[in-house]
């Protein structure tokens, strides 16, 4: 069952009287609780691409379908509820509020979908846990190793329970080791939450963590295919 | 929609983040807020202590002068009398039935001497009608009578500020003092009445018969002349008509011709006290006005550091976009961060203003009343100001595109 459906997406970017051509026509289907890893090179349209599946960015032409939603009919403010409730972020710098704490930064996006106090609490240690950053809730972004701010992230990306998970180069900054660490939450969250899961990276290691590898070369996939797990 | 007190923490912390900006942010709404409850309590004190002196001249009063009103009151009329006399005053009293009482005043300043003290102030020779006309009382002693009018007694009644100068703790009745070298009996000792609207001390005065002022003290060529006339009508729905018999009275009297200006002008008090009043309400608002302007220079100061906070917050609010944050949201956020600013300024200016206006008071010796109306008004302008000069940025921020938010270095 398809979560996902891209036709012919493309994005241009106008600079001055240039316009470069981000996307030149991707099309790409992801079914319910699959983990995809997106490669290439850099400049190859990843994090464009990315973007356009997470709502964050429109793309120029071609149809994108989230849950069988044409998203290109939607409003500012709907695009806001599909990344509140569907779409759980996870960026290469971590992306968190500065002087807030781990477990504020964790309750943000229940903030944005009304749901009261007490119940927020409740979710946001939860998925502390599930992270393994127990007893570290009440550390702000500044006290954390980078290894705990993206579980943080993941934390964040997690408590609203949205179905997919979309994740741009998570470990870019990150050691081997905490990169492992790392793509071991994302694989328990797939294996058991049935999380689908999208994963930009340009090491192999990393997208061995993965079920499918698609390869990106100038903003076409050049490359889909299944990944056979050791 | 984002909750309320959610996002109120949410400001609070943004706030504390940068405490000496938005300390310096909030001075701008506490000089403004301060100054027009201060500024509103000084004008308000000052209509009051109008009122005040106004009415202490005592009511339902007219006042006849001479001259005509055309030019200040100064040129004559074409009258066959120069000037208002006693027996006009007389005539008044006696023939126009919307008056009650008359006094006709003929003052001067004069040097007074008791024993070896001495104190220069103002006399004034009028009639037993004087303390009718200004609802005036005396404390101790008798006032003078016809009488002593007719005869012209060398008789005196004392104000308080003459007293405590000339006698100080002493008893003054019966004594006797010297105006202008002519010995007078004190017979009776005035109430406190306080400034006149003109600011003068009325208790710095001496009240003697005014036929004794005018032939011992303020004589002139003219026989039976006097300065000012102040008529008490019999009730305020009186006033229009004892104007009216007073002119036609005054004017057969003077011989003057239906075509020809009269010689004299009556002056209603209460009008005067209406316009005076009215001229404090008018420097009430001014002042109010002026101290608003420091309002709008502190909403501006707001607005300021809101677009401020904005640009430096645009990756926050790219991250609060990505995660689900509506137009809405990220406006309130930062409406709410802005009405922060005012009200705290707000409340602290209002202290300020209190405290303000009361050492202003205490400085000036000038009445400040703090009405609530003028703090509750502070304090709903500050909240108008916050949402006003807070919208903008909030709009601005709402607008941002999440993408390019996110990227923002
Ligand atoms: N905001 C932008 N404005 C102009 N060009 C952009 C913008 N973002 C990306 N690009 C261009 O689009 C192409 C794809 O970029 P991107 O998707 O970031 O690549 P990747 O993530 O694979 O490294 C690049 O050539 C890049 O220069
Ligand atoms: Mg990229």
């Amino acid at each position: 069952m398809a979560i996902i459906e891209a036709q012919e997406i493309t994005k241009i970017y106008r600079l001055g009287d240039v316009d470069v051509h981000a996307l030149g026509g991707v099309s790409l289907t992801i079914d319910k609780g699959e983990f995809v890893a997106v490669m290439g090179p850099s400049g190859s349209g990843k994090s464009t691409f990315m973007n356009i599946l997470g709502c964050l960015d429109k793309p120029t032409g071609g149809k994108y379908f989230l849950e069988d939603i044409n998203v290109g009919d939607l409003d500012r403010d709907e695009l806001a509820g599909i990344r509140n409730k569907k779409i759980g972020f996870v960026f290469q710098g971590f992306n968190l509020l500065p002087r807030t704490s781990a477990l504020e930064n964790v309750e943000l996006p229940m903030l944005y979908d009304g749901i009261p106090a007490k119940e927020r609490r409740r979710k946001a240690m939860e998925a502390i846990k599930s992270v393994g950053l127990e007893g570290r809730d009440n550390h702000h972004p500044n006290q954390l190793s980078g290894g705990q701010q993206q579980r943080v992230a993941i934390a964040r990306a997690l408590v609203n329970e949205a179905p997919i998970i979309l994740a741009d180069e998570p470990t870019g900054n990150l050691d081997t080791k905490t990169s492992g660490e790392i793509m071991e939450i994302f694989v328990k969250l797939n294996a058991e939450s049935h999380i689908t899961i999208i994963l930009v990276t340009h090491e192999t290691n990393i997208a061995a963590y993965s079920r499918r590898m698609i390869k990106f070369l100038d903003g076409r996939i050049i490359h889909d295919e299944p990944v056979i797990r050791s | 929609m984002m909750n309320v007190p959610a996002t109120l923490r949410i400001s609070f912390r943004a706030l504390r983040v940068n405490k000496m900006r938005s300390a310096l942010t909030m001075l701008g709404m506490i000089i403004g807020v301060g100054a027009v409850i201060a500024m509103l309590a000084v004008g308000t004190g000052a209509g009051r202590k109008i009122a005040e002196q106004i009415s202490s001249m005592g009511s339902n009063l007219l006042m006849v002068l001479p001259g005509a009103t055309t030019s200040g009151g100064v040129r004559m009329g074409s009258g066959t009398q120069p000037t208002l006399t006693l027996a006009d005053a007389d005539a008044i009293r006696k023939e126009c039935p919307a008056v009650q009482d008359v006094a006709p005043v003929l003052s001067g300043v004069a040097q007074i001497v008791y024993g070896h003290q001495n104190w220069s102030t103002v006399v004034v020779g009028t009639t037993p009608g004087m303390l009718t006309v200004r609802d005036w009382s005396l404390v101790s002693g008798r006032p003078f009578t016809e009488q002593d009018v007719k005869s012209a007694t060398k008789v005196c009644l004392l104000g308080k500020t003459v007293v405590d100068n000339l006698f100080g703790d002493m008893d003054p009745l019966g004594q006797m003092i010297r105006i202008k070298k002519v010995p007078f009996v004190v017979i009776g000792l005035l109430a406190t009445k306080g400034q006149s609207p003109q600011g003068q001390d009325q208790d710095d005065s001496v009240y003697v018969p005014v036929t004794t002022a005018q032939k011992k003290l303020f004589g002139t060529s003219f026989p039976g002349m006097i300065r000012i006339m102040m008529v008490k009508a019999k009730n305020t729905d009186d006033l229009a008509a004892a104007e009216k018999q007073i002119n036609e009275l005054l004017r057969q009297r003077h011989h003057i011709g239906p075509k020809q200006e009269n010689d004299f002008t009556v002056r209603n008090l209460t009008q005067m006290m209406e316009t005076a009043q009215e001229s404090a309400k008018v420097m009430t608002l001014l002042l109010g006005a002026i101290a608003s302007v420091s309002l709008l220079v502190g909403g501006i100061g707001i607005m300021n550091i809101m677009l401020v906070s904005v640009t430096e917050r645009t990756r926050e609010i790219g991250i609060r976009m990505a995660i689900g944050a509506k137009t809405w949201d990220i406006r309130l956020q930062f409406i709410i961060e802005a009405l922060m600013l005012s009200f705290i300024g707000g409340i602290v200016g209002i202290c300020f203003g209190i405290s303000g206006s009361k050492i202003l008071s205490i400085l000036a010796g000038w009445p400040t009343i703090i009405s609530p109306l003028s703090i509750l008004s502070a304090f709903g302008f500050s909240g108008l100001v916050g949402i006003f000069f807070g919208f903008y940025p909030a709009y601005k921020a709402s607008l941002l595109d999440p993408i390019d938010a996110l990227r923002y270095e």
